[in-house]
């Protein structure tokens, strides 16, 4: 097909040109952003949010520094990533990099909860716990102590330069590299025994890898709580994109009730509430938000569900003596059916929830099954590939065999090596008589290889290649692994 | 200066570069490309003044850091050889046998002796050490030379037939046919002669013309009941494994030929405790001929940690 083009027409203007024109210079989709400044709200949320941010963070920090007896001269550190030593350990758990699946486990409990945490009560997590809100929240309590509260710090956002404005803005600066640094300086101890790594790290002795997550937590805490803040929420985390899939209209969620704020308007002390909604459109709530949004707008992708605005609103309500909860934790559903005159009901068994619900349960149930019948000697048997037999003088076949053996416990173990499924076969090994049993003695807390000889008339066997398995046994436990046993495909008479 | 078109729909300059009617806009560079074209550039400049850079007559632009590869391999060599010295020392001072019972020491040999195999050994004998036609197979019960650890150390630190004072393999078996020291018939009743002594179905009478030319030519190395003998490196003619083959073609082809094996002598390519290495390797990969059996290891003794509840 010919497509003939009329140059003798202005050619039409493009959608992303209209965008360029009406954005005008310096805009488009390169807007630069404009900063958000929350005000201070006081209320139950608020103080929720304050008791939470103290508990994560006492958590954060005290935690490498819990002691937990361990035998065998391992480290006495509760909960501690032991990169060297090849140990994850937590309080009296301890897992070999082999079971690395008990990790995987644990993020998939922990995205299950909290799919059903959201499909409940909507993103609790990003406005009460994420490592983002809790450290944001307390940038921008660092930001009031030296900049004053939102108003103070508009007015001097936009003051001229001065010895005030400087000297409050460098230590705001300072104050926040401080406790980025604390931030990176805590995370590295949870990797190194914490009072070693503490005089380590100021003597200039600790490992290159402590000083390089140190450097770089501190500047992404610093960065991200200083500076980005919301544009973390919003452009770089895929959680308020997925939220959305969990969300339904029976969660709860912040909500602004707008059957009952609604038509909104600026309210007189002596004007009548007949009417009219509840709303007076004093802004409270949205200078409250720290993510720079209109609650009233709806429920949308920028919303953390930190309830800020909730006590901003009440605040408000309480001074024009109408009751409290214009906004508040509630479902779409139980708005619309206010709004049609129905009574409103809270459905938390819903489909969703039960499904959530369920799949938590199985996996934390083969999670802990898991872990209590986790196996503490377990046994691998690797063929020897080249040469994958051995033809002797008197024409006997012999495979060799590199068992390793992990014994996870804490002591040595005495272990009894059987080999089953070839008739006549006995085992063998440099230094030990051959027979029918070979023992070995396990050392604690590694696993260890050991090579075996199995030696058989290759008359008796019936095919070039017969299952087989070895089996160790201490008194109270055993492990079993399968392996072949190989053979010329017809043994010459 | 001219005044330069401008394109109606973007409102950008050309460059007046024009193909079939396309005008190329003369948009600007985007700003971050432009800085991180900058940023290159200083990072060069740095670069020439703290790293060699800039070939010269007689030699090269050094650089403020003392940068030198060569010196840093060295330094990473010595820092090796440093790394080994502790496990070298402790194969330098034990014995074979000690160095075999200690499940420790063994362990570290069999490391070292595996890397040593492949790099060296493995063209031969296989990567395995399952040996081919002609090459041993260091793996099985059979051995020319002996499957002690003191044989197998000996031969590679003496080599068979490679030269060295000492060298293993003096005796050699002789080309029967191709020097004509037999006749082509002789040769093929002593083919059957071997395949009987490996208890294999033969022409008998054959058998019984070579009875005599056998005890003429082959006892002396291969014993009267072709046993063979490690002294001199005589395969034992009555078992199942064949240096050469086991078919009567390949017997018949190395009485006529008289092919003999040779191995080069290793003792100034590899330090003692490297050839120990390799010794304990090889002995343990065989099976371990002529290892004492241990009693089972006592479990105080070979506890490295200390216990607790």
């Amino acid at each position: 097909m010919t497509v003939i083009i009329d140059r003798t027409r202005p050619a039409p203007k493009s959608a992303a040109g209209h965008a360029r024109a009406k954005a005008g210079p310096g805009g488009g989709l390169y807007k630069p952003r404009v900063p958000i400044h929350p005000k201070l709200v006081h209320g139950p949320w608020r103080a929720i949010k304050w008791a939470l941010l103290i508990l994560t963070l006492a958590v954060y920090y005290i935690t490498p520094w819990i002691r937990w007896e361990r035998p065998g001269g391992l480290p006495d550190q509760a909960v501690l990533v032991d990169f060297a030593g090849r140990r994850f350990y937590v309080f009296n758990i301890q897992l070999w990099p082999q079971e690395v699946y008990f990790i995987t486990g644990l993020l998939v409990i922990a995205a299950l909860a909290l799919f059903l945490v959201t499909a409940l009560f909507g993103r609790l997590w990003c406005g009460y716990a994420c490592p983002q809100t809790i450290w944001t929240d307390l940038f921008i309590h660092v930001e009031r102590l030296f900049e004053g509260d939102r108003n103070a710090r508009l007015r001097l956002d936009a003051a001229p330069w001065s010895f005030d404005k400087v000297w409050r803005k460098t230590g705001k600066h300072l104050v926040w590299l401080g406790v980025a640094f604390a931030t990176g300086g805590a995370w590295i101890f949870y990797f190194h025994d914490a009072p070693t790594l503490l005089t380590a790290f100021w003597a200039g002795e600790g490992p290159f890898t402590a000083y390089f997550f140190c450097a770089l937590l501190t500047a992404t805490t610093y960065v991200f709580a200083g500076h980005m803040r919301e544009q973390v929420c919003i452009y770089m985390c895929p959680w308020p994109r997925i939220q959305g899939a969990m969300i339904d209209d029976h969660s709860l969620q912040v909500t602004y009730r707008y059957d009952r704020g609604e038509p909104r308007g600026p309210h007189k002390k002596a004007d009548s509430w007949a009417g009219r909604g509840d709303c007076i459109d004093c802004n409270q709530c949205v200078v409250a938000c720290p993510m720079g949004i209109d609650i009233r707008n709806g429920s949308q992708l920028e919303c953390i569900n930190c309830g800020l605005c909730i006590d901003a609103c009440d605040e408000v309500m309480i001074k024009v003596e109408r009751p409290r909860g214009l906004i508040a934790f509630d479902t779409d559903a139980a708005v619309t059916a206010r709004q049609a005159g129905r009574t409103a009901e809270y459905r938390p068994v819903r489909a969703r929830t039960i499904y959530y619900a369920v799949a938590l349960s199985v996996v934390s149930g083969l999670m802990i099954w898991g872990l209590s019948t986790r196996e503490v000697l377990t046994l691998h048997a690797l063929r020897d590939r080249n040469p994958t037999f051995i033809r002797l003088r008197d024409g006997e076949i012999r495979n060799g065999y590199t068992l390793k053996v992990a014994n996870r416990t804490f002591e040595p173990l005495r272990l009894d090596i059987r080999f089953a499924g070839v008739t006549g076969a006995r085992l063998s090994r440099p230094g030990a008589a051959p027979g029918q049993t070979l023992v070995i003695t396990a050392p604690p807390n590694e696993v260890s290889a050991i090579r075996v000889f199995v030696t058989t008339d290759g008359q008796r066997l019936s095919a070039s290649s017969t299952p087989a398995s070895f089996e160790v046994t201490a008194p109270n436990m055993s492990a079993r692994a399968d392996t072949v046993f190989l053979s010329p495909p017809k043994v010459r008479p | 200066m001219t005044e330069r078109e401008r394109d109606d729909h973007s409102g950008i300059e050309t460059t007046g570069h024009e193909w079939d009617g396309i005008k190329e806009l003369d948009s600007p560079l985007p700003r971050w490309w432009l800085w991180v074209w900058y940023g290159t550039i200083i990072i060069a400049i740095v670069y020439w003044v703290l790293m060699p850079a800039w070939p010269g007559i007689t030699g090269f632009t050094r650089g403020v850091l003392g940068q030198s590869d060569r010196q840093e391999l060295s330094s990473d060599l010595r820092a090796l050889e440093a790394i080994r010295g502790a496990g070298a020392a402790r194969l330098r001072s034990a014995s074979l046998e000690q160095i075999e019972s200690d499940p420790e020491l063994q362990a570290y040999a069999l490391q070292v002796g595996q890397s040593v195999f492949g790099d060296n050994c493995a063209t031969c004998h296989g990567a395995g050490g399952g040996g081919g036609k002609g090459y041993p197979n260091l793996r099985d019960d059979i051995w020319l030379w002996g499957g002690g650890l003191a044989d197998i150390q000996k031969t590679l630190l003496v080599g068979v037939r490679s030269g060295h004072p000492g060298a293993r393999g003096e005796t050699m078996m002789s080309a029967f046919g191709r020097d004509q020291l037999l006749t082509e018939a002789q040769i093929s009743d002593l083919t059957e002669y071997v395949v009987a002594l490996s208890r294999r179905p033969a022409d008998r009478a054959a058998v019984a013309r070579a009875a005599p030319t056998f005890q003429v030519q082959c006892v002396s190395c291969h014993g009267p009941t072709g046993t063979g003998d490690r002294v001199k490196g005589a395969p034992d003619l009555t078992d199942a494994e064949w240096l050469y083959g086991p078919d009567r073609d390949s017997i018949r082809n190395q009485i006529w030929n008289g092919r003999n094996g040779v191995m080069p002598s290793w003792e100034a390519r590899f330090s003692p405790e490297m050839i120990k290495a390799l010794a304990v390797y090889v002995h343990v990969n065989s099976g371990g001929e002529g290892a004492a059996p241990a009693a089972p290891p006592a479990l105080a003794a070979t506890t490295p940690k200390p216990t607790g509840p």
